[in-house]
């Protein structure tokens, strides 16, 4: 029962910071900005939703794959948004940089 | 032994992923794991940066703090995509100095700064890296080089 209220909780935090990862995508102007806010999505959202799943899964096989997938999303994530990025610099979109 | 505990490794990956031990998913285990490493030996690919097993026991304490870093990073970021009006944002192309001296810190170093929300690695050098910030505050954060030192210190001290 605790369990399940908890792995709520975790699930519900995880689901709304992937819609304000969204929020965000839509609202920052410029292609690099919005890269920051898919980040979101990419850590702290992911991190909550496989941890409710994990809890509600228990000890055993699925937590460990549950595990497994977060480890392969924190090295793969960055991987794809560095990519990302530079080949929108190389092909030479400018990024919308503060007005001094 | 770089070998043998990749072995191991991988006869642990495989048992967790299926978590059947019928003689037939075994033996298909064996063959695959053997297969991998024939390959992974004749490519060549293990060595010391694709598989760092000198530095395993070290990489725990990086991450605990590089996660406390992504919480930060992500409140902040949550901040300013939430707040109403104008999103306060000032978005700076900044490059920093590049003081790992091997090319995995400079890789986990590229990696952690991507991973935090608010900034992104564009480029990697030898000597720079060129980083897009979201804020002013990031820029200013990732330019005292404290992660860079947090790497040195934590993964690469003896």
């Amino acid at each position: 029962m605790i369990i399940d209220i908890l792995s709520a909780i975790f699930l519900l935090i995880g689901v709304v910071l992937g819609i304000v990862g969204a929020i965000g995508i839509h609202r920052f102007p410029d292609f690099y900005t919005r890269l920051h806010a898919a980040g979101i999505t990419d850590t702290l959202s992911a991190l909550m939703i496989l941890f409710g799943l994990a809890l509600q899964a228990g000890w055993g096989i699925a937590a460990f794959k549950l595990a497994l997938i977060f480890v392969f999303l924190f090295f793969t994530s960055p991987t794809a948004s560095h990519a990302l990025a530079n080949a929108a610099q190389h092909s030479g979109l400018k990024p919308k940089l503060e007005q001094k | 032994m770089r070998y043998f505990s990749f072995v191991v490794l991988l006869i642990l990956f495989w048992i967790s992923l299926s978590g059947h031990f019928e003689p037939l998913l075994l033996g298909l285990g064996a063959v695959s794991i053997a297969l991998t490493a024939y390959l992974s030996h004749r490519m060549n690919v293990i060595d010391h940066e694709s598989y760092p097993l000198h530095l395993s026991s070290k990489f725990p304490s990086y991450y605990f703090y590089l996660f406390g870093e992504i919480l930060k990073a992500n409140i902040d970021v949550i901040k300013r995509i939430i707040s109403p009006g104008e999103t306060p944002i000032s978005p700076q192309m900044i490059e920093i100095p590049q003081s790992q001296k091997t090319d995995l810190g400079a890789v986990i170093y590229a990696n952690s700064i991507t991973l935090t929300p608010g900034t992104v690695t564009i480029k990697l050098s030898k000597e720079s890296l060129t980083v897009h910030a979201l804020s002013k505050e990031a820029a200013t954060d990732l330019a005292t080089g404290a992660m860079s030192n947090e790497i040195t210190n934590r993964v690469f001290k003896e």
